[in-house]
């Protein structure tokens, strides 16, 4: 009888283990992992904030009052292309930069979108757990790069046709806004000149 | 530029000074053998901006106030 009671129980917890078994282990496995030291940085979520607000300063102290306030009031900043066209005499192209995101470059004289260029600044170190650069550190690496080394920046990218990454009914808009932006600026700057020459502004 | 950080500073000297000028040139050269990046800002008397990329010490104008690495360009 008792020996009949063993099998019984025995058959039956075989048939039990195959549910008991991953509740076990995973029991087991929470358990170790309460008492685990965890190396993980501790999260901080003001830290991205802080080290946006530094790059900021950075990003300002380098591209100048004109650009910081391009960088400021529009999110992005543009870059004249080295290369300009000795028949017209102005810039045949330039670079609209902003935070991780592709490098567009356009023709200043008529608005047409010329190409993406894709391009990342990556820590492989992952300091912090990530590899990504605060946003105003992206813009400074990206116009540092452009207006220090262009060729060897632009050989480096990825270029895609405009509109893969960057929706090109955006871009369109950003440069009405930058047009706008520069009209507003210019009066200003106007304003200030009629102003301090003592002359009534037009 | 240290993601999650910002700005860091690395080292400072005067580059006039023989034992500054020396620890200058390690850092510099530590800096880049771990594959990054050297720019120095520059501003032109005309107020134009743009940075100048540097490859060498020697690179390095000797009135420049610094140095800024940041990490090497990949194809996105």
């Amino acid at each position: 009888m008792v020996f009949a009671l063993l099998i019984s129980a025995l058959v039956a917890l075989a048939l039990l283990s195959d549910i008991l078994a991953p509740r076990v282990s995973e029991q087991w496995a929470r358990h170790r992992a309460r008492r685990r030291i965890v190396s993980e940085p501790m999260l901080d979520p003001g830290r991205e904030r802080r080290a946006e607000q530094t790059a900021r300063e950075l990003l300002r102290s380098c591209v100048g009052e004109e650009d910081w306030a391009m960088y400021r009031e529009l999110g992005f900043i543009r870059v004249w292309g080295s290369q300009s066209n000795v028949r017209s005499g102005g810039v045949e192209y330039a670079y609209l930069i902003y935070p991780h995101r592709p490098i567009i470059a356009y023709a200043p004289q008529t608005g047409r979108l010329i190409g993406e260029y894709c391009v990342e600044f990556p820590d492989d170190t992952r300091p912090y757990g990530s590899s990504r650069l605060p946003d105003s550190d992206d813009v400074l690496a990206k116009w540092m790069a452009l207006t220090g080394d262009e060729r060897r920046l632009l050989a480096t990218a990825n270029m895609h046709m405009p509109g893969r990454q960057v929706d090109a009914s955006q871009v369109a808009r950003d440069l009405w806004r930058l047009s706008r932006w520069e009209q507003a600026r210019m009066r200003e700057i106007a304003a200030t000149l009629d102003a301090t020459s003592g002359q009534p502004g037009s | 530029m240290k993601p999650g950080h910002g700005e860091v500073l690395i080292a400072e000297g005067d580059v006039e000074l023989p034992q500054d000028e020396r620890r200058l040139v390690a850092e510099f050269r530590r800096q880049l053998d771990a594959g990054l990046w050297a720019a120095v800002p520059l501003e032109h008397t005309d107020g134009r901006r743009e940075a100048m990329m540097v490859r060498s010490f020697t690179d390095i104008p000797r009135e420049a106030e610094r140095v800024i690495f940041f990490p090497r360009a990949a194809g996105g």
